[in-house]
């Protein structure tokens, strides 16, 4: 069977405008592309040449200073894990705090950067640029200005993580408070009730599975975020693992890292755990 | 007329709702049934919260006192400015800098987990030990942070945006290799069935049943994968691995306060471009308007 022929080639035109547009995509991508090895210095020869340090680093932080096998003497590999320890936790609570502040101020800015709870479009404008401004500066640049301000120590990185937290749950939950059903709203405010009863017994109770959800996330990546922030000189476990990768402790090194990869595994499981019940609660009620 | 004008109404009407109690005593009932767990979380929360702020030294005195600090800061930063022309190129340069080490780490990482990913979906993989393997190893990947990456390929290839690169590279790739193949076991197989069933190959299973299906998803990450890793290519330089970070971090150690906000400025504007372009990207390539 063969198409009429206008079809064919009308057929035909289309593919071979398609084609063009991908080769077009294609070559603007690769001018991009090699644009981009100029400027960022990229040089094959280089990493072939140096390729062996990144195995020879990855042997050496494998290995304990007497040669063995990190795993065959672990009190030996893990020799600080008190102290070690300590600053894990110290990481936790650190991403635990940041994490709960920021959610508090979400949780009160949400509402005024949904459309359906506040009247003022203004307000709602106002309310969303500054938790956007929250979520695009990398908390490591808050981390960086308030070590100035509020001097060395888990505080400012507490506070970066709190600021960068609110913008981006702001955002999410505020997107969650759009998608209510409004009826319980509407029936809230025909018994009389004010904004802050709208919000209390119409809104928060159809979210705050959802709301929680989104926060146990956030948890888990400040998890991650706080391991860092010692990089800077805002606490955390950050600060150890930058001393002993650049002094060469190599079997610190990898002590370290399998500290906080296992830390954040665990953490990972453990909300994901959590957050599964809460949103099968959610597809129940 | 009003209810409580009528004589006799007010309490007819508190007649009616103790009727009403005693019909639906239930609901009249409070709440408490089911909130003594939730109430327990709550309290264990406060109390975390509370040994928290004890124990990092979060101190009413330090908190005001920074606030002050960190207020007298943000007037010095005012009006943002790059300080010369010349500077302001550099700035720019390294912006540049910055942009290219996003996309080389993205699109790297993308080829690479690309076929990697196939070995870690279910549907698609040799077997089940490599499908594990697979998986673990990207969960390692993703587990350091590109921070850390950085300062381990410094030690490899020196300090530059390289580094950068390469850092960018081992974060995305474990990330890109779950959401690869977690789009691969989504994926209908319903098109394969059809593939096979004429006597397809499994090859080509795979690139006329899957791929079809697969390439915008990926695209989409990938697209999502480099606004977001603009971001970080920004502070990578805060460790020596290229980038305007390194500019950022030395600013705010000699306290250049007003060029600082000039670059921060740069990296929040140029971010946004960024996301408007993959958004209009996104927009031709699957149809979807972003939201």
């Amino acid at each position: 069977m063969s198409l009429p022929s206008h079809l064919g080639q009308a057929y035909a035109h289309a593919v071979a405008a398609k084609r063009r547009q991908v080769w077009i995509g294609l070559l603007v991508l690769g001018v991009c592309v090699l644009l981009s090895g100029k400027v960022a210095e990229i040089s094959a020869a280089k990493l072939a040449d140096n390729i062996g340090n990144f195995s020879n680093y990855i042997d050496r932080i494998a290995h304990l200073e007497s040669g063995q096998w990190v795993i065959s003497d672990p009190a030996e590999w893990f020799w600080g894990w008190k102290k070690w320890l300590a600053l894990m936790g110290e990481t936790l609570l650190m991403a635990y705090v940041g994490t709960l502040l920021g959610a508090a101020a979400a949780l009160v800015l949400c509402f005024l950067a949904s459309k359906n709870m506040t009247q003022s479009a203004w307000l709602v404008f106002a309310t969303r640029r500054l938790l956007e401004f929250a979520r695009t500066v990398p908390e490591m640049v808050f981390a960086l200005i308030f070590v100035v301000a509020f001097s060395l120590g888990p505080l400012p990185g507490i506070l970066a993580l709190a600021i960068h937290t609110t913008g981006a749950l702001g955002k999410l939950f505020a997107e969650v408070v759009e998608n209510v059903d409004m009826k319980p709203v509407d029936g809230v405010l025909a018994t009389g009730g004010n904004w802050l009863h709208k919000v209390r017994f119409a809104v928060l109770p159809q979210v705050a599975s959802n709301f929680a959800s989104y926060a146990l996330l956030r948890f888990e990546i400040n998890v991650r975020g706080a391991a860092v922030l010692g990089f800077v000189g805002a606490g955390g476990i950050g600060q150890t693992l930058l001393e002993v990768i650049r002094k060469f402790y190599y079997a610190d090194v990898s002590a370290l890292l399998v500290l906080i990869i296992a830390t954040v595994m665990l953490i990972d499981a453990g909300t994901e755990r959590i957050r599964h019940r809460l949103l099968g609660q959610e597809r129940q009620a | 007329m009003s209810v409580q004008q009528l004589p006799g109404a007010a309490s007819a009407l508190a007649q009616r709702q103790q009727a009403l109690r005693t019909r639906y005593a239930a609901h009249f009932q409070p709440v408490y049934r089911g909130h003594l767990g939730a109430f327990s979380v709550a309290i264990l929360a406060v109390l975390v919260f509370a040994y928290g702020v004890y124990s990092l030294d979060m101190s009413y005195a330090r908190i005001v006192g920074g606030l002050g600090e960190l207020g007298r800061m943000v007037l010095r930063m005012l009006p943002p400015e790059p300080g010369s022309w010349s500077l302001a190129g550099i700035y720019a340069y390294a912006m540049l800098e910055t942009l290219a080490i996003a996309l080389l780490g993205t699109l790297l990482a993308a080829i690479v987990a690309f076929p990697l990913g196939f070995l870690a979906a279910r549907n698609t993989t040799l077997n089940r030990v490599v499908q594990f393997f697979a998986r673990r190893s990207f969960d390692t990947l993703r587990g350091v942070d590109i921070l850390i990456w950085a300062l381990i390929w410094i030690n490899v290839v020196g300090l530059g945006p390289f580094a950068g690169v390469l850092a960018l590279f081992m974060s995305d790739l474990g990330s890109f290799g779950k959401l690869f193949s977690e789009a691969i076991e989504a994926a209908d197989d319903k098109p394969v069935e059809g593939v096979v069933s004429t006597g397809g190959s499994s090859l080509s299973a795979v690139r006329f049943g899957i791929l079809p299906q697969l390439l915008p998803v990926l695209l989409s990450q990938v697209l999502y994968a480099f606004e977001s890793n603009t971001r970080s290519a920004s502070i990578i330089g805060i460790v020596g691995a290229g980038g305007i970070g390194l500019i950022l971090s030395e600013q705010i150690r000699t306290l250049e306060l007003q060029q600082m906000a000039f670059v921060i400025l740069l990296i929040l504007a140029t971010v946004s471009l960024i996301d408007f372009c993959c958004a209009r990207i996104r927009f031709s390539i699957i149809g979807v308007r972003a939201r």
